[in-house]
C-alpha cells in the first residue's frame, strides 16, 4: 500500500511506499505502476503524462493545464487495487570486462572497502541480481543484490561522461550505463551488449523489473569480438 | 515528397528538432525531451500559421546557416536572436525575431546567435518532412532517439519541408518580450529537510550561478555550500523536469528537458511549472535568486503563464 502521498513540485504526484527496499515492496510499487498505465491507456485517467516506478517509490508527473495535484490525489487515493497479473521474467546473463581502462573507479573502491580488485570481482560476479527499476537513461537497469562487502557510496561528485557501456555499483545496487551520459556510480566494467534497442519499438528495454541478471566477465579480446 | 529542403551551410553549436515532448516512457528511462522553451516554440508555431504541436529547428548560443533548396517558403525565429537573410540579390536583410518571413529559392538563413539567452526556434509554415518516433518528432540526443537517428544537425545534411509553396500565407508580428529576470520560484523539494537550517536559508538568501555545464539535460549551478545533514543520497527514484538536486559536493543541480528520468540525489526543491521556460534560457554567468512558493501559488502563477501566452497566440496584426 501506499504509505504517503505529496506534490513533487506543481505538477508530479508523489507516491512513497515507505522506507524499506525490498522484492515484496517493488511488487506492491509495479502493481500500481501497470494499473494506472493501463487506465491510462485506456483514457480513464486524464492529464498523466508520465508514470515512473522505482525501488519504493511512484511518481506521476502530469500536464497541470489537464490536472491537478488535488484531483490526482484523490483519484489515487481511491483506486482498487487487484492482485497483480505477474509477467513471465527472464534470466539475462550479460558479459563485463573489468580490464582498467573499462573499470575506472578500482582505486576509489579498493581504498573505501579495503578490498583488492580480485576480490571486488569475485563478490561482484557470484551473485544474481533482481531488477527493480529502468530508468535515469533510456534502458537504463538498477539491480538490487550487491555483497555487502562491496557497497559503496555514489562519486562525491558526479562524471560530466560515463562511456556507454559501463557497468556500476552504489551501495546494494549494480547498473549499465545504456548510453553515454553524467553518471556517480563506481565503475568497474563495460558490457558489448546492447541493452536498448530503439529499434525494437514495442520493447526496447532488454532488463525489465521483475527481471534476474547474471553478470560474467570476459577479456578484452571476448569484448572486442562481441562489440563487432 | 517536396524537393525543397534546408541544406546545411554550417549546423551551429546543438541544432536539434523539437516539439511538446515525448511522453509515457519514463518507466523504460526514455526522458521527454520536446523545446527547452515551450512558450518560444509554440510562438514560432504561431507566426507561421502552424499547429501548435508541429517540430520546429531549435538551436542554442550559434545557430546553423540554411540554404533553401527550390520552392518557396514562409518562416518565424522566436527567442533573444541575431539573424540575418541573405537574398538572391546579395543583399544582407537583419532579421527580426516574432515575424514571419518569405524565403526564395536560393536564400539563406544565417542565425548567428542568440544574446542573452541560450535556445532560439525556426519555424517553417507546413513544418519539416519528419519521421515521428513514439509520437514525437524530438531528437534526444543522448539515447540516439528521433530525427535525424537522434543526432544533432551537422554540415552538409539535408532538412526536408512538407510545403513547396505558400498556401494561405498570412503574414503575422506579435511584440513579443523574452524576460530575463533571475528570480526563479520553486515549492519545497521532498528531501527539503536533509539540508541545514543553515543551507536551507543561503539557498533562499544567497545567489548561485550558471556555470558552464549547461546542455538540455541540466544546468549545473555554483554558489554556497549547501550542507546536507541527513545522506548525500537517496534510494534512486523518479525525477521530473525542474527537479533541484544536490549531490554531495553540495552545488545544485537543476534538471531540464533531457533529464535522466531516475536519480540518487536529494531534491531541495522544484522549479514550478510558470519558470521552466525561463530558467532553461539563463546562461553561463547569470545570477540566480530562488524564491519559495506555495503550490497553491504555483497553480496560479501557472495559469498566468498560460494565460499570457494565449494572449501572444491571439494577437494578430
Amino acid at each position: 500500500m501506499i504509505k504517503n502521498i505529496s506534490n513533487l513540485g506543481d505538477a508530479a504526484v508523489y507516491c512513497d511506499f515507505g522506507p524499506e527496499v525490498n522484492e515484496a515492496v517493488n511488487s506492491n510499487v509495479i502493481n500500481y505502476f501497470n494499473h494506472i498505465a493501463n487506465l491510462v491507456n485506456k483514457e480513464k485517467i486524464k492529464g498523466i503524462n508520465n508514470l515512473t516506478p522505482s525501488y519504493n517509490k511512484l511518481i506521476i508527473s502530469f500536464d497541470l493545464s489537464l490536472t491537478n495535484f488535488s484531483s490526482l490525489k484523490e483519484t489515487i487515493q481511491n483506486l482498487n487495487i487487484k492482485k497483480d497479473i505477474k509477467r513471465k521474467n527472464q534470466r539475462i546473463k550479460i558479459p563485463v570486462c573489468c580490464d582498467n581502462e573499462y573499470g575506472l573507479d578500482f582505486n576509489r573502491l579498493s581504498k573505501k572497502l579495503n578490498l583488492s580488485k580480485d576480490e571486488i570481482l569475485k563478490f561482484f560476479f557470484e551473485k544474481e541480481y533482481f531488477c527493480y527499476m529502468t530508468g535515469f537513461i533510456a534502458g537504463m537497469p538498477f539491480l538490487g543484490g550487491v555483497n555487502e562487502k562491496i557497497r559503496c557510496d555514489r562519486l562525491e561528485t558526479p562524471r560530466v561522461k560515463v562511456p556507454q557501456g559501463s557497468v556500476g555499483i552504489t551501495e546494494q545496487f549494480s547498473n549499465i550505463y545504456t548510453f553515454e551520459s553524467p553518471g556517480g556510480w563506481n565503475i568497474i566494467g563495460n558490457t558489448p551488449k546492447k541493452i536498448f534497442k530503439k529499434s525494437n519499438l514495442k520493447d526496447p528495454a532488454l532488463v525489465k523489473p521483475g527481471d534476474k541478471v547474471i553478470f560474467y566477465q570476459i577479456s578484452k579480446e571476448e569484448y572486442i569480438k562481441l562489440n563487432d | 515528397m517536396t524537393n525543397t529542403f534546408f541544406e546545411i551551410l554550417r549546423p551551429g553549436v546543438n541544432t536539434t528538432m523539437q516539439d511538446t515532448g515525448r511522453n509515457h516512457l519514463y518507466h523504460i528511462g526514455v526522458t521527454i525531451s520536446g523545446a527547452i522553451d515551450q512558450r518560444n516554440y509554440k510562438l514560432a508555431n504561431f507566426l507561421t500559421n502552424n499547429s501548435l504541436n508541429e517540430a520546429v529547428i531549435e538551436f542554442a548560443y550559434q545557430g546553423p546557416l540554411l540554404r533553401l533548396n527550390s520552392g518557396k517558403i514562409n518562416f518565424a525565429i522566436t527567442g533573444d536572436v541575431f539573424f540575418n537573410i541573405i537574398r538572391n540579390n546579395s543583399v544582407i536583410e537583419e532579421g527580426k525575431c516574432y515575424q514571419s518571413y518569405i524565403l526564395n529559392d536560393g536564400e539563406q538563413i544565417d542565425i548567428l546567435s542568440t544574446k542573452k539567452s541560450i535556445y532560439g526556434y525556426l519555424s517553417i509554415s507546413g513544418g519539416f518532412e519528419l519521421e515521428e518516433m513514439w509520437k514525437s518528432c524530438s531528437i534526444n540526443t543522448k539515447a540516439k532517439i528521433g530525427p535525424n537517428n537522434g543526432k544533432k544537425y551537422s554540415i552538409n545534411e539535408k532538412i526536408f519541408i512538407k510545403k513547396s509553396t505558400l498556401e494561405n500565407f498570412k503574414y503575422r508580428k506579435i511584440g513579443y518580450k523574452n524576460s530575463f529576470d533571475n528570480i526563479v520560484r520553486v515549492i519545497r523539494g521532498t528531501n527539503f529537510d536533509y539540508f541545514s537550517n543553515e543551507a536551507k536559508h543561503i539557498f533562499f538568501k544567497e545567489k548561485f550561478s550558471v556555470t558552464r555545464l549547461v546542455d538540455r539535460m541540466g544546468m549545473r549551478l555554483d554558489g554556497p555550500n549547501l550542507e546536507n545533514i541527513v545522506n548525500t543520497n537517496i534510494k534512486s527514484e523518479g525525477l521530473i523536469r525542474g527537479a533541484i538536486q544536490v549531490p554531495a559536493d553540495g552545488k545544485p543541480i537543476i534538471l531540464l528537458s533531457d533529464h535522466g528520468t531516475i536519480g540518487g540525489y536529494p531534491k531541495i526543491a522544484i522549479v514550478i511549472s510558470a519558470d521552466l521556460d525561463k530558467v532553461a534560457q539563463l546562461s553561463p554567468g547569470t545570477k540566480i535568486q530562488f524564491e519559495e512558493v506555495s503550490l497553491e501559488e504555483a497553480e496560479k502563477l501557472f495559469k498566468k503563464y498560460t494565460e499570457d501566452t494565449n494572449k501572444y497566440l491571439n494577437e494578430h496584426s
